[in-house]
């Protein structure tokens, strides 16, 4: 019982390495297509066209760059957690190949077209299922390591781990029913008005489930791991976990608001999205309490930084996602570059934030080595975060300004600005935007030098200590 | 309890999950596109139409277009074309929805309103080149959609989707383009519901008088009011593009204020949009302004 576990990584690693590469390809085709919005020349038809490369974008950061990186981390955390090996290290490889075979076939589907036009449910039908079979095979993996665990006591990160397991399976199940015609085109099987509620009740759980609670996880097992302080209040935490998973479901039709979607549930999803704030600030704040008396490390520990920044810039995301869905603000920003920059500021700030400090520690550890340069961290730091604010703060701006043109009316109710004209005024948006694409690929290529010379570093060391 | 055993957490965890998804995502099912919201004239698509449709999506317009006027004044005004705001039932024969979440470009709810013509002249040339038209558009060029519509699947999507056909809606998509197919999907969108209707047609007789004689006056109200309305067709200087050039005309004021008002073959008609002063200054831009930029 007292011989120390050995834990299986290989998996880990190759999920962390292949996810590193998808978020690449996410950035370089945002900025292409951040690029293509100003100069249309940029679309090479038909493949590399707007149209079908937006989805190649989202669904490479997703689930490439996200779900990749989540199921690595979960299978190194799960096994810490547990104090057990993982489960089936074979299942592991075999997950990986698929989720690689899988996203590749994705990107190349949606560039010819095959493309359900469901947002983050794009893939048709035969690669749906083998997304399916890719998350269900992992949730396997990881239950079991749970189920066979030698620690009793289930610390909080596996809890949002779980729940997630079972989320996603149940949201992307209903949302991708159809019936075929043939092996690349489906129908949904419900039908306009219905579609749309389904769809964003999938949409909205998709940020739940997938771009809130696994981060949650990591930022809950890395925060003390990295400050070596314990987390604030478990109780706190749990109070949290349950309440957010009960509210998150009800708030899809924040999406739908002034559409043909039932007044009462547009009105429901307001309210719950304006109650979301206590359970996810109560995250935020088990995340600043743990750092109580320890604010220094802010300047002498770089992974704080990154896990503090995150949780920050959810803290925000979690103020500016209820007042979108308010019916008012609504009418004002949904549509426009709002947001975007929305999005990204829980895809580049929050989400990618935490990943990048989980990465740079679960590597080092399991090379046995230290990090090869903080200062590059450092740098890869600034670069990302003024990366991602440029993005954000241009495309708010952008989305208010369009926003209220587009609103304006003259005083005998007509029309104040052409649509061209409400465009026009934000091209000079666009060009920062695409601006601050390159900034924050900048910073990835610095993350990217340094995790690989931190493996190269951990390598070598272990060939000296084998040698006589 | 709880804390210890993953199975009754995992059971626990999904039943929280569901409660607000039955009430927000399945109880609905009970109400939407049940009777109570069916519009008469909304007719399913045609198989030309469904093609166009299956293009749509192909291309991905989605990711720039919306399809639904919202409740709002504003929205009404700038996308509903005569129609009102979106209702359930005009989108019953659509899997999926195909609503969009950015506007990018224009929502085109309605744009079978916008762009009467029957055919499509404004949407070809828009397609395959968006500058040539809107210089300052980010839409992509779809030129290569001037190809031979695959039309192995068309019978078995009408059945699939149950909607009626006859061998001729079938026999009408043989030997066109994928071009043809999704201007008839964009001609269709909108134009099955009831929409305002113009007061009865303005007719050309000599009772209309044109109260703006001089041009200095209405100038720069009616280049602006052109600029919006008319230039997607007109061109930017009025020189003429899908539609004739408008830098003077022989026509009489009469004749124009009624064809502007009362539209005729791709020229929509704008009498329920503009009051009759606009359309009397941009008459008289037309007639006496030859020479003015
Ligand atoms: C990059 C975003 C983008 C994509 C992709 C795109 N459009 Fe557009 N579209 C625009 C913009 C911007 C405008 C307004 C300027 C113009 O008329 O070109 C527009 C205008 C239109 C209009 C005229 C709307 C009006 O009210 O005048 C139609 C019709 C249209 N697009 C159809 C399509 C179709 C069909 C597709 C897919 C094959 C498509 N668009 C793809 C951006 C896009
Ligand atoms: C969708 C494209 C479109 C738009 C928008 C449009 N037109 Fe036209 N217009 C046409 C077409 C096409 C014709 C030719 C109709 C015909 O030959 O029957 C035409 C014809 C005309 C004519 C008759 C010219 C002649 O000498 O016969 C006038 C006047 C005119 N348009 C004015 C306007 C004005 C003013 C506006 C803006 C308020 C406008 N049009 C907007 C397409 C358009
Ligand atoms: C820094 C590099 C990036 C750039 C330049 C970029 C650019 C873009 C652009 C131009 C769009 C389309 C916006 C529009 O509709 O007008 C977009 C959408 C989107 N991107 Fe990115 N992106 C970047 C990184 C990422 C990453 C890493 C992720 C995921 C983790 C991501 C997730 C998304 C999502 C989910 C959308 C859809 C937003 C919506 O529907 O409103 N992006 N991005
Ligand atoms: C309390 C929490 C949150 C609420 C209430 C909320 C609310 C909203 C609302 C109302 C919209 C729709 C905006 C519109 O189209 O008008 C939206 C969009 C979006 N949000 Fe949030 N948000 C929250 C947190 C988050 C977080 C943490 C992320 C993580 C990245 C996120 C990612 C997104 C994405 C990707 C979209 C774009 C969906 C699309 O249109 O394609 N949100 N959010």
């Amino acid at each position: 019982m007292n011989a120390p576990t050995r834990y299986i990584d290989d998996s880990v690693k190759g999920f962390i390495i292949w996810s590193i590469i998808w978020g690449t390809v996410a950035v370089l085709v945002g900025i292409l297509i951040s690029l293509q919005l100003v100069w249309p020349q940029l679309n090479v038809a038909p493949y590399l066209t707007y149209g079908r490369l937006r989805p190649i974008h989202t669904n490479a950061g997703i689930f490439g760059w996200g779900i990749g990186s989540f199921i690595g981390l979960f299978f190194y955390i799960t096994q810490r957690l547990t104090r057990t090996p993982l489960w089936s290290p074979g299942l592991a490889r075999l997950t990986l190949w698929l989720f690689n075979i899988g996203i590749a076939s994705a990107a190349v589907s949606l560039a010819m077209g095959y493309n359900r036009t469901k947002e983050y449910a794009e893939l048709e039908w035969p690669l749906a299922i083998v997304v399916a079979i890719i998350w269900v095979l992992f949730s396997i993996n990881v239950f079991m390591t749970i189920l066979k665990r030698r620690e009793e006591q289930m610390y909080i990160s596996l809890w949002y781990i779980m729940a997630a397991l079972v989320g996603v399976t149940v949201l992307y199940v209903i949302n991708n029913l159809g019936v075929p015609l043939n092996f690349f085109k489906s129908y949904s099987i419900f039908a306009g008005t219905n579609d749309a509620n389904v769809q964003w009740w999938y949409g909205h759980n998709a940020v739940a489930m997938v771009l809130t609670a696994p981060p949650l996880a990591i930022f809950y097992y890395y925060l003390p791991k990295v400050t070596g302080n314990p987390i604030f209040s478990h109780r706190m935490g749990i109070i949290a976990f349950w309440s957010l998973i009960f509210m998150y479901l009800w708030t899809g039709a924040h999406h739908l608001l002034w559409t043909p979607v039932p007044d009462w549930i547009q009105t429901l999803a307001m309210a719950f999205s304006i109650m979301l704030i206590a359970p996810s600030w109560g995250a935020v704040f088990n995340g600043y309490l743990t750092m109580n008396g320890q604010w220094e490390q802010m300047k002498t520990n770089y992974l704080v930084k990154f896990l503090i920044c995150g949780i920050t810039f959810y803290g925000l995301q979690t103020l500016q996602g209820p007042m979108q869905a308010i019916r008012t603000f609504s009418a004002f920003i949904h549509y426009t570059d709002w947001v975007p920059g929305h999005v990204h500021m829980g895809a580049l700030g929050w989400v990618s934030m935490v990943l990048f400090a989980a990465i740079y520690y679960t590597v080092a550890k399991m090379y046995d080595t230290d990090i090869y340069s903080v200062k590059l961290a450092d740098t890869h730091f600034w670069l990302v975060l003024v990366g991602q604010l440029v993005y954000s703060i241009t495309m708010w701006v952008a989305g208010v300004q369009q926003g209220s043109m587009l609103l304006a009316t003259n005083p005998d109710g007509t029309l104040h600005y052409s649509f061209m004209e409400t465009m026009i005024a934000i091209f000079p948006y666009y060009k920062m935007r695409a601006v601050s694409g390159f900034i924050y690929l900048a910073g990835l290529v610095v993350f990217i030098y340094n995790i690989y010379k931190t493996a190269e570093k951990g390598n070598t060391q272990l060939s000296r200590a084998s040698q006589p | 309890m709880l804390e210890k055993n993953p199975v009754i957490f995992i059971i626990l965890a999904f039943l929280v999950i569901m409660v607000g998804t039955t009430v927000t995502m399945i109880v609905p099912f009970k109400w939407i596109n049940g009777p109570g919201d069916l519009i008469a004239g909304v007719k399913p698509y045609t198989p030309l139409q469904q093609e166009g449709r299956d293009i749509y999506m192909r291309e991905g317009c989605n990711n720039c277009h919306s399809q639904t006027v919202r409740t709002l004044a504003a929205d009404v005004e700038r996308y509903g074309y005569g129609g009102t705001y979106s209702k359930s039932g005009e989108f019953v024969y659509d899997r999926p929805f195909l609503w969009g979440s950015r506007r990018t470009g224009p929502d085109l709810a309605h744009i079978g309103l916008k762009f009467p013509d029957p055919m499509g002249a404004w949407h070809r040339k828009h397609l395959e080149n968006p500058q040539s038209v809107v210089p300052a558009s980010n839409m992509p060029s779809y030129a290569f959609l001037n190809q031979p519509l695959d039309t192995t699947y068309t019978e078995r999507k009408m059945k699939l989707l149950k909607f009626p056909y006859t061998q001729g809606d079938l026999d009408e998509v043989k030997g066109k383009t994928e071009m043809d197919a999704i201007v008839a999907y964009m001609r269709k969108l909108g134009t099955d519901i009831p929409i305002k209707k113009a007061e009865a047609a303005t007719q050309p007789t000599g009772n209309l008088k044109n109260p703006y004689s001089d041009l200095k006056g209405v100038k720069a109200e009616a280049l602006s009011l052109f600029a919006k309305d008319c230039a997607v067709c007109h061109g930017e200087n009025r020189q003429g593009n899908i539609g004739p050039s408008l830098r003077g005309s022989a026509k009489s004021d009469a004749e124009l204020f009624a064809i502007i008002s009362n539209g005729r073959g791709g020229m929509p008609s704008f009498g329920s949009s503009l009051d009759e002063q606009k359309i009397w200054k941009m008459v008289t831009l037309i007639k006496l302004g030859k020479h003015d930029d």
